[in-house]
Formats: C-alpha cells, structure tokens, sequence
C-alpha cells in the first residue's frame, strides 16, 4: 500500500463535497435563468435517462442478463407515481411520496415478473420480459379508468426540478456502486462470470438474480415518476418496445457494466439529437437507423462499449492528480470494478 | 500400500478416518434420455482421506462429480454427506453442507480480479446485510476487512497473494488451476473434489501439487477426492482408489491392489505407458 | 358454421406462423440465436414483391424474386452480422440480432415511409371463396394452408432424407464435433438462414395476401409471435414449431371472436410466459442441459 492511496473515508468525504458543490453551482445557473425552459427540461430528461441506464446496467451489465421490458417498469413508475401525486395535495412531501411510490411499485412488479422470468436464460429471459413490457402497455391502454388509456394521463403535478432530479440521480448512483461493492455485488458478478460455479460456490443464484432484477426495476420505476413530473402528462406508447432499446442502446455504448459509461452514454445520446434535430434537419429520421448500426457496429468491434468495465470515481481523478509521479499504487476498492 | 511411495511424500500412516464418512454414495445412478451414464456407484470417503477416482475418458467421471455436486439429480441411489441425506439439496446447499469442487474445464470468475473470486467462494462467512453495505456502516468495514485479509491468507497456500489484483482471466494455465483450488477452500469444505487438478501442468508443477494436495488435507483437515489421468499422482497421493469404466465401478481398493487388479488392467492400464 | 369459418380462419393464420417459426426454430437449434431480424425478412418480402408488381413483373416472378431477396438478404445478414460473433458470449450476439432488426425497420421507414402501402395480393392469390355444404371457405385461405403444408412436409423431407439435412442436424447436436467429421459448419449455418428465410418468403406473400397492408414494422410482431409458436411447440423440432403455429393462430382468432382483441397480443404473450414456466422445452423440445 502506498500512503497515496487515500482511505476510504476520505474519498467519501471528498466525493460528497463536489457533489454538493455540483448541485450548488447547478442550481445557481439554472436560478439565475442561464438555461431557458426548453433547455431546463433536456437537462432533467438526461438525469432520467441516467437512472434509467445505469438501473439497466444492473440486469444487464452486471448480472449479464438482457430484459428487453425496461420501459414497462419506467412505465409503471411513471404511472404509479402520477396517480398519487395527482391524489395527494401538492407539496414538497407529498412529491417525494410519489416517486417512492414509483419506485416501490415498479420494484413489486420486477419482483413478480423476476421469479419467473429468472428460471430462464439468456434469449428466453429476453423474450419474456418483452412480453411482460408488452403486457403492461396493453393493459394500461384498457384499463382506462385509471390510466387514462391510450390518449394519456394528463394534468400530473410538474414535481420535476433540477435539485429533486439531480437529487435522484446522486442517490440511485451512490447506492447501486455500494451495492456492487459488496459481497451482494460480487455474488452478482459471479452469476455473469459463470452460473455453475457461482452456484458450486455456494452463491444463491436465484436470490441475487432477483435481487439485481428488483433493484433494477425499482430504479427504473423511480426514473418513470421523474419523467412523468417532468411531462406533465404520460401516454402508454411512449413506453413501448423502442423505448427499452433507447436505453439499451446507452448501456451497450457506454460499456456493459461500467457505471460511468452508462452515465456518460446516457447524457450524450439524451442531448444529442434534441441539439441536433434544431441544427441538423431531418436527423431525427436517421436516428433509428444510427443507433441500430451502433449496436452492431459496438457488438462486433467493441463489445465492451466505450468504457469497458471501467469505473472512476471523483476521488480518484484527485489522487490520479495528486500522484502523478509516484510509481504505480495500489489501486483500492473504489477503483477497480 | 505405502511401498511405492515417493519417498519426499509423508507416509500416509494408517490414521482415524473417523466414524461417519465424509460422503457415502449408495447405488447412486443416472440415465440420460434412456442411456445409463452411471449405474450402481457406491463409494464412501472417510474424513480425511484422500480419495482417487480413474477410469477412461467417458467412464462417467465427471458426471459422478455433477452427481455429488447435485449439478445433475440422480436418477437412482442415494447419496450422504457427512451422514445425512442428500435428497433435497441443490447444488448451493451441497455447498454449504461442505462439498467444494473444481472443473475439468476451469470454471473461473474471468473478469474479476483474483481476490474477487476467493471472495465469492467466502461469500458466506460473511453476514452483513445489504443495508449494511448500502449504509456503509462499520459491520460491512469490519466484515470486508477479516474477509480480504482470510482471502489472502488463503492465497498464500500456493503462494498467489501477490497477484490479488490481477484478473483472474489473465493467469497462466496453471495458475488458474490453483486459484480454483483456492476459491472452492474458501467456501470451508469438509470434502475438495478435484477434477483433473494436473491437467496441462508440467511434471514440475505436478510434482508441487501432489505435496499441496496433502498439505491442503493435513492444514484443513478435510477430505479429498480427485479424477486424475496423471497416474504418478494418483498411485502416490490417494489412499484409495476406484476405478470406473462404462459408468460401473469395476474396481476399488489401495493403489497397490488397483495396479494388479486383472480387470482394471484390461479396461484401463493396459493401455499405459505414456503419462 | 361460425365456428367452423373461425377454425378455417385460425388455420389459415396458424400455418402462416408456423411457416415463419421454422426459421426461428431451424437458427436457433443450429447457433443458438433468437434471431430478432427474422420477422422483419418477412417484411422486407412483402415490399419487394409489391415493388416487383408495381413495375409489371408477372405475379409468379414476383413471388419468385420476393422469395429469394428474402434468402439473399438473410444469408447477407447471417456473413456480416452474426458470423463473427460466432465465439462471442450469447449476449452480444443478441444484441446484434436486435440491431438488424432495428436497422431493417427504419431502412423500411425512410425508403417507404410509415404510412401503410396496400399490397396488391388479388393479383397473386385469387379472392373468391368455395361453399361446402353451406360454408364459404376462401380461396386465400385453402392455398394457404395448403401451400404451407407443403412447404413443411418438403422440409420434413430435406431435412430427415438429404445429405445437408443430416449435416444440418449433426450440426445443431454438436457444432465441433461436426466440424472434426469434416462438415463445413460455416456453409451449414448459411444454409441454414438460407432455407428459413425462403419459408419466411413463402410466409410473407400469404400473410401479405390476406393482412394486404405493408408497414416497416409489420414484421416485429408477426415474427414475435411466431417466435412464440416456435417456443410453444419446443424449439428446434419441425412439426413442433407447425403444432406451435396452428396453436397460436387458433389461440388468436378465438380471442378476437369473443371480442376481446384488443388483449390478443397480451394473451399470445400470456401462452407464452405459462408454457416456459411449465414445460420450457415446449410440446416436442428436448430439455436443454448445459455440459459442466
């Protein structure tokens, strides 16, 4: 061990500090009116669609399997978070109450559509949880006495604001990296890395399957519910099929596994084309077409994304800094996926 | 049965093997789609001893291995770990009943890092709950830090702490043979099943894992039972030996009695003479 | 009567998914791939050969041309997407499935727009019905399920009589093992996507004829659900993935009839999530166990 290896206290202390910082100097901008309405509303956009990868990242990227059903679980955050924002009174409590809602309920319904779907594999596990998204936008077309059916659900409280997003955003990184920085993380990884031996390690697979499934769908419902406060109305065709690939598509690019390639693909590719479509005519036609190369393109040349499985976090870009010169140290837990 | 020892080996001296055996498999068999893989395997493992199983390729080795393992559930037969009955278990509560095995094909957490994986196989000596670890609260320090240094620790045996933070993908062949090793003691095993632990090794590095093999059986007094081709390393390290052929047991007993068993002559041995 | 013509009519639809499951069942008992682009060859069937009667080539060329387009196109897919993922985990390779996918449906999208194209079926299949003993039954309909049952019975024959058919299954039971006996593994698998997609032509000209309508994205859930037929029946078995078919298409046209059709496609989904809860291998599959 080198002595310039910070102990792990102090990375958290200095982490939550330009966190705080970040937030401030967030907040700051947006109060002095730096970022117009529509601009306001593309930076709370990127920090669902953040949640949104990096909860996918879980199933995906760590436990190794492919949901293809995301958005169904963003969907029933959405919805549910709605509903009971629109029946509570309005306040700063009863907000919070919604998007804990959101995420509860889409957490249930992961754990229902997990036990199941988890005794498959691989392509099976793919086209069941499809299905399962499926399911859950057909029935919220029908079950228009309280969804609102296929033209929406309208008037939801605008709850979404930078701090109550950027808060979220925090709090689902924070907790899903002390997630897999423990021995649940790595029964997790193990699972990916290789079933039988997981199992013959006493791992109980089925246990963390879903536990990285429910987490992952707790996360997405919470997504669902900022999105939802962010709209002001919510139709169940927003959260189709497509929508799950959007956020694969982030996943995959920014790199299976690695937190920070998740982040960081979600931001661009959430920016990008609401830039580009003002700038760039008739983008928004081949945006389809690019992502699908992407993948493949990705898939074939570069299957660990752009980051690989790398993980960074803040503290570490300070020490990377500060011991430039000393030979190489140990690198220490919060480093190293 | 100790006259064609090697002679660095310690003798393996007649020792207490205790009253219940470690494993006990009664008429155990399994059939695959009609074709009887294993038929009518008994077999008991006392507590420490150190158990060979040979036999050509496609005896039925390794699905006497997944058999024990409760990778595949028997078709017939019983099977007793430490005495009780193994009916109801899978392959994780074998585990945590004290079966602990390596893999013909290694079997390794490729992208993780060395420590990592003897982490996982000390998964559950550990009982922090995921609160705790969300939390960060000092049961989850305290547990991660006995954890890592146990892991290390265990390392040692093949002398591998230095490379704790390589990925485990990375290693050497052989390398990679003993970290498996290492990963399944770290779950605290009563009974380590080895399949073909010499695999790909040179005789060098064989020769060192034949000492491992009785220095892992005297430090943790446990049981062991390999499959092993190398018949230097079976002769010499087992005290006893069973010999499979088309999924039968046709032979058991010291090596000394196996080496002169006609039987096991004709099916196996008599095509000897290379390792 | 009325439930005759509704049996009729889900036989009809059946035979079309069956026709479509055996090329799901056929790649993905030979490389283990749920290959996501699948349904939409079917789609990319159905606007060739409306391109092909657009230009005044002969009903018959242009299911000749929207047939081999389809195996084209497929075996294209199959050497620049898939074959070098050929080692990599299952996962990627699945991914990459669902980009052609993508990529399909949105060159479909730009080229013809997402507004419906009517196909021109009469010209091909002629409308008009047969009345037996009080019941109409339509043309469209009997060449249909009799073509289909053709086209199964010829792969039946293919697969069990032929040398490629034997290879083909040597194949699916054990890749390397086959490629030590001397079996060009690589061609196999094309041959493989080859003959899938040409019953997916097949398929696609009698879906077309009787949903006479062509989106870019008409394929996604036809080929989920027979995707689904294909499951239901265990995959990698011919006459499960036929028994599959009939059973989804039965399925579908029973739940419309009882007019609940807006829950057809959550009921399909239904069937599917019980059968791989109860019996993952499907009616005719064979458990899957994995070589530790």
């Amino acid at each position: 061990m080198k002595a310039l290896t910070l102990k792990m206290p102090v990375r958290y202390a200095i982490n939550t500090v330009l966190l705080a910082l970040l937030l401030l100097a967030g907040s700051a901008l947006l109060s002095a009116g730096v970022f117009g309405r529509a601009q306001t509303s593309v930076i709370m956009q990127i920090g669902v669609y953040i949640i949104l990868a990096v909860s996918l990242n879980v199933a995906t990227g760590y436990l190794g399997q492919l949901p293809l059903g995301h958005a169904g679980f963003m969907a029933v955050g959405a919805y549910a978070g709605a509903i009971l924002w629109k029946a509570l009174p309005e306040g700063s409590l009863s907000a919070v109450a919604g998007i804990i809602f959101g995420g509860i309920t889409a957490a249930v319904f992961g754990l229902i559509i997990g036990i199941p779907a988890l005794r498959l594999k691989g392509d099976y596990l793919a086209i069941i949880t499809l299905g399962f998204g499926e399911i859950i936008r057909i029935a919220i077309v029908n079950l228009s006495g309280i969804t609102g059916g296929a033209p929406g659900l309208k008037k939801i409280p605008k709850y979404s604001n930078f701090t109550l997003v950027y808060i979220c955003v925090i709090l689902t990184c924070v907790i899903i990296h002390m997630f897999m920085k423990s021995r649940h993380g790595r029964a997790i990884l193990s699972i990916r890395e290789n079933e039988i031996a997981a199992e013959s390690c006493g791992v109980n697979t089925t246990y963390y399957k879903v536990m990285a499934f429910t987490a992952s769908a707790f996360f997405a419902g919470i997504a669902g519910t900022l999105y939802a406060g962010n709209q002001g109305i919510i139709a169940p065709s927003e959260f189709g099929f497509l929508k799950s690939i959007d956020i694969l598509v982030m996943v995959v690019l920014g790199g299976m596994g690695s937190m920070i390639g998740s982040i960081v693909s979600a931001a661009v590719l959430t920016a990008l084309p609401l830039f580009l479509q003002s700038s760039l005519k008739g983008f928004n036609d081949y945006r389809m077409i690019i992502y699908s190369l992407l993948l493949i393109l990705v898939m074939i040349f570069k299957p660990s994304g752009l980051f690989g499985t790398y993980d960074f976090s803040l503290s570490f870009l300070i020490e990377k800094l500060g011991v430039k010169k000393s030979a190489k140290g140990e690198k220490q837990d919060g480093a190293k996926a | 049965m100790a006259q064609r020892h090697d002679p660095r080996l310690p003798i393996l001296a007649e020792r207490d093997l205790g009253k219940t055996p470690v494993i006990e498999c009664k008429k155990l068999g399994i059939d695959f789609g009609g074709l009887t893989a294993v038929d009518d395997f008994n077999i008991t493992v006392g507590q420490t001893e150190i158990a060979g199983l040979i036999g050509p390729n496609g005896a039925g080795k390794t699905t006497i291995f997944n058999l024990l393992t409760k990778v595949y559930l028997p078709t017939r037969g019983s099977m007793y770990l430490n005495g009780s009955d193994t009916r109801d278990m899978n392959t994780i509560a074998a585990n945590r009943a004290g079966i602990a095995r390596t893999f013909q094909n290694i079997r390794l957490f490729k992208e993780l890092t060395v420590l990592e994986n003897v982490l996982v196989g000390l998964h559950n000596k550990m009982s922090y709950k995921l609160p705790e670890a969300v939390l960060r609260l000092p049961s989850y320090w305290r547990e991660e830090r006995k954890t890592r240094e146990k892991a290390l620790d265990l390392l040692s045996i093949f002398d591998m702490q230095d490379l704790h933070g390589a990925k485990a993908g990375s290693l050497p062949y052989g390398s990679q043979r003993r970290l498996e090793i290492v990963r399944a003691l770290a779950t605290d095993p009563i009974i380590l099943l080895l399949d073909e632990p010499a695999a790909g090794m040179n005789p060098s590095e064989t020769g060192e894992l034949m000492k491992n093999i009785i220095k892992i059986r005297d430090t943790f007094h446990i049981a062991v039972l390999l499959i092993e081709h190398d018949m230097h390393l079976v002769m010499n390290v087992c005290e006893v030996v069973g010999v499979l052929n088309y999924g039968r047991l046709i032979a058991k007993g010291s090596p000394k009695e196996i080496q002169d068993d006609p039987l096991v002559i004709e099916a196996y041995l008599g095509k000897k003479g290379e390792t | 009567m009325q439930f005759l013509s509704q049996l009729i009519n889900g036989l009809q639809l059946g035979s079309i998914y069956a026709l479509v499951a055996l090329g799901y069942s056929m790649v993905y008992g030979i490389i283990m791939l749920l290959n996501f682009a699948h349904g939409d060859i079917i789609m990319v069937g159905g606007y060739l050969a409306m391109l092909a009667i657009g230009a005044g080539v002969a009903p018959a060329f242009a299911v000749m041309i929207s047939i081999f387009g389809c195996t084209i196109l497929a075996v294209i897919i199959e050497k620049g997407a898939y074959k070098p993922l050929r080692s990599a985990p299952r996962l990627s390779l699945l991914i990459t499935a669902i980009g052609v996918s993508l990529l399909l449906q949105n060159l479909a999208l730009l080229i013809f727009s997402a507004n419906a194209k009517p196909f021109p079926g009469t010209s091909i299949l002629p409308s008009g019905s047969v009345s037996i003993g009080g019941l109409s039954i339509g043309t469209t309909a009997i060449i249909t399920i009799v073509v289909s049952v053709v086209s199964m019975a010829a792969l039946t024959l293919v697969v069990q009589k032929t040398k490629i058919g034997k290879a083909m299954r040597a194949v699916s039971e054990d890749t390397e093992a086959a490629q030590l006996m001397g079996i060009p593994v690589d061609l196999i698998i094309s041959v493989t996507f080859a003959i899938g997609s040409a019953l997916a032509g097949i398929g696609s000209i009698l879906f077309c004829c009787r949903y006479p309508l062509l989106t870019p994205t008409m394929g996604s859930m036809l080929g989920l659900k027979a995707f689904i037929a294909a499951v239901l029946g265990g995959i990698g078995s011919i006459p499960g993935a036929v028994v599959g078919g009939f059973a989804i298409g039965l399925a579908e046209v029973f739940v419309n009839s009882v007019g609940l059709s807006t829950w057809t496609d959550a009921v399909v989904f239904g069937i599917l999530i019980i059968v791989l809860l109860a019996r993952p291998s499907g009616f005719f599959g064979r458990p899957m166990v994995e070589k530790v």
